[in-house]
């Protein structure tokens, strides 16, 4: 049979592709069936948290730092509960990671403020002395692209039916509805209002000077995304 | 068309096979200086801002590791790849490319919509447009621009064996239609994303799109297709690359024909399934885990089978490692796969993984395997073809094997380093104290990576020294050595 095909590089090739396809039909076709269910209290990112999840990605945060809690007592003992399925449901992508140079950052919204990342993204050394993260100073310069993030959720809502605007059950049994604006110059205000209270705790003026211009700078849009993660 | 070379022998056309080589020269060097550049800012984080501050952010740490991964897997060994198929392919098939207007064609855009892609994949990655996956960096342009570059290989590939001459189709080429066909299929899924602009009607950058797959589900494709990413770009064309380049430099025939058909089947059935090593304690499905652990083990069988068939195919002719510098690339460079094949199994094995994992030794496991198998491998591709193509003698012998020590002892430091930090790392994380607390915080089990870090920048410092020395020898074989009127059968003619 193998020097008959080696004679015959169609057939040959028919059948090396059924053989790699083989593993990918049965590893992920089912699981596909089963869509990934958010667990209770799994929210979607608002516009301006993902807009700083947009800002996180632009600059390969993923590269150093995972966002995967493995079951295991050091981890939880570390970062906290160790990762559950659900909580990614509105994660596209995913950012896992797959090397920790730094800490993960799953559930950093839970011990980190504002003010600690606004010190820590300008100088990480100064906060943590040692560390080998560079200084990430061009966002406290650069706008944000709301604009962008917006796109981003209007597609979600219309392809993945992302339940924007809908209540969404809470682990205190209490409901909350994520916000969607009608026009894009509805998010961009709402963008806005979710910056000022960040910036409220933060002390760069030049950052404070901005929002009140009504520009959103690159940090603010990362810190709300990080105080997201819990 | 099939007497016109009835007479004489097939003249060979190696126009494309020559663009392909500069290119495997150029982005190999831009590729490995991009790689020492964040070696050294992990040792010494001031070197992230060295530049000057007002360009830190295109030159720091998280900015530039997708360009080297990128430009060293799809920019060097990827043109390595294609200078090597568009020289083996014709000598296989008997077939020139000069015989097909249409073939040259195809091939010459190729080449030339692959540069202008290049460009655009090294402008968009330092502004930042990523999709984050891993080796899928690309955004949907990008994409595009790939699949196209993908589709013209593929013509390329069926055309030379449409109108083959040699009925049956040699190993290398097995191993090359397995290339095309998986990566084909392997990129197709894991890019499938939705372009914002156009789906929200015009608003954002229109460069942005949001991927199809979401949380779990987008972790599993994308190390289904990142583990095989691995396979079909840095396994099986390299592996084409061997069968051909070892047996045609030693003068020694293919030690067994039944072990390649078994560990080619045996890959093409087996690399698949072992993605879901990368997801190990995550929360893909468990048995989807256990799946990529266990065929991670089995693995070994096929990789072992063309390493050992490689290495028996010098049975009896062992002197040639000794005497010619070219034999040693492809023997260590077999006995790195070797290596790496073991130490991958090892690493996919859950209890290991819960240590290496997010640690430096999976680090250094990519680069046992790319530095001593993959570019050891094309290195010896360019110094086997470039006396024929260019019908000149290498330019330096000597200078071959210094690099090659150079070279070895950079992956050497490289990979040592990795495995102490990854497991003193790993260790590091997971220690509790005798009250049960956690021994130290993060910032200490950084902080002690210090020394292996420099060491591994040192590491990568010497090959990429070595890699220059290569860029300089072909270059002067080129251009400095008298043209010669016939081509030798088996070892390449070499200079003092």
């Amino acid at each position: 049979m193998f020097h008959w095909l080696e004679k015959h590089p169609f057939f040959f090739s028919v059948l090396v592709f059924a053989v790699v396809a083989f593993a990918g039909l049965i590893e992920i076709v089912p699981s596909f069936a089963q869509q990934s269910r958010p667990v209770i209290g799994t929210k979607p990112y608002t516009t301006l948290q993902l807009t700083g999840r947009q800002v996180y990605i632009k600059n390969g945060c993923n590269t150093c730092h995972s966002q995967l809690i493995r079951p295991f007592k050091s981890e939880t003992d570390r970062y906290g509960h160790y990762s559950v399925s659900g909580e990614y449901a509105y994660d596209r992508p995913f950012l896992w990671g797959s090397k920790r140079t730094g800490p993960d950052l799953m559930r950093v919204g839970n011990y980190r403020t504002t003010d600690w990342h606004e010190n820590h993204m300008k100088d990480p050394a100064s906060v943590v002395p040692g560390s080998l993260m560079p200084k990430y100073t061009w966002l406290y310069k650069n706008v944000a692209d709301v604009d962008t993030a917006y796109a981003e959720q209007l597609t979600v809502q219309r392809f993945f039916d992302v339940p924007y605007n809908k209540p969404l059950p809470m682990k205190d049994g209490s409901k909350e509805t994520v916000k969607l604006a009608a026009t894009l110059a509805g998010a961009r205000a709402e963008a806005l209002a979710d910056a000022k209270l960040i910036t409220a705790n933060m002390k760069d003026q030049d950052v404070k000077d901005m929002v009140k211009e009504g520009k959103i700078p690159e940090i603010v849009a990362l810190i709300a995304y990080l105080n997201s993660l819990k | 068309m099939e007497n016109r070379f009835k007479d004489r022998p097939l003249e060979y056309d190696y126009s494309v096979t020559k663009l392909f080589m500069w290119a495997t020269i150029v982005l190999g060097i831009v590729g490995m200086l991009v790689g020492v550049i964040i070696a050294w800012e992990l040792a010494f984080p001031a070197v992230n801002t060295m530049f000057g501050s007002a360009i830190a952010e295109y030159t720091n740490f998280s900015r530039l590791r997708p360009l080297h991964t990128n430009a060293v897997a799809y920019g060097f060994t990827l043109s390595g790849v294609w200078a090597s198929w568009y020289y083996i392919g014709q000598r296989v098939l008997k077939v020139s490319m000069a015989e097909s207007k249409f073939l040259m064609f195809i091939g010459k855009a190729h080449f030339y919509i692959y540069a202008v892609a290049v460009v655009g994949v090294v402008v968009s990655l330092l502004l930042g447009y990523t999709t984050s996956k891993e080796y899928a960096e690309l955004e949907w342009p990008m994409d595009i621009g790939i699949v196209v570059i993908w589709v013209l290989w593929g013509i390329s590939i069926a055309g030379l064996i449409g109108i083959r001459r040699e009925k049956a189709i040699y190993i290398s080429i097995w191993y090359f239609i397995a290339t095309f066909l998986a990566i084909a299929m392997l990129y197709i899924f894991n890019d499938m994303e939705i372009p914002t602009y156009f789906a929200s009607g015009g608003i954002g950058n229109w460069f942005h799109s949001v991927s199809m797959y979401s949380g779990s589900n987008d972790a599993m494709v994308q190390w289904w297709f990142g583990h095989n990413a691995v396979a079909f770009v840095f396994t099986t064309p390299i592996i084409a690359l061997i069968y051909y380049f070892l047996p045609k430099e030693s003068g020694q025939a293919v030690y067994s024909y039944k072990l390649s058909l078994l560990s080619f089947w045996g890959l093409m059935f087996v690399y698949l399934w072992a993605g879901g090593h990368h997801v190990l304690y995550s929360t893909v499905p468990d048995w989807v885990q256990t799946m990529g652990s266990v065929f991670s083990i089995v693995l070994i069988l096929p990789s072992w089978g063309s390493a050992i068939n490689m290495l028996l195919t010098m049975k009896g002719e062992w002197q040639q490692v000794a005497s010619s510098p070219l034999i040693k690339f492809m023997v260590l460079g077999s006995t790195f796969y070797m290596f790496s094949t073991l130490e991958g199994p090892v690493q996919a094995i859950k209890s290991v993984n819960a240590i290496a994992h997010f640690t430096d030794w999976i680090v250094g496991h990519v680069h046992d395997g790319v530095l001593g198998w993959v570019a050891f491998m094309i290195i010896a591709a360019l110094y086997h073809m470039a006396p024929r193509v260019f019908k000149r003698e290498i330019y330096s012998k000597s200078l071959m094997s210094t690099q090659f020590w150079i070279q070895t002892l950079g992956i050497v430091l490289y990979f040592t380093s990795m495995w102490i930090a990854g497991i003193t790392q790993g260790m590091m994380w997971r220690a509790h104290d005798e009250f049960g607390n956690l021994a130290y915080s993060f910032i200490d089990t950084v902080t002690v990576l210090h020394p292996y870090y420099t060491l591994r920048a040192i590491g990568g410092t010497l090959y990429l020294i070595g890699f220059i020395m290569f860029a300089y020898n072909i270059f002067k074989t080129m251009s400095a050595r008298p043209v010669e009127e016939d081509e030798l059968v088996n070892a390449s003619p070499m200079g003092a």
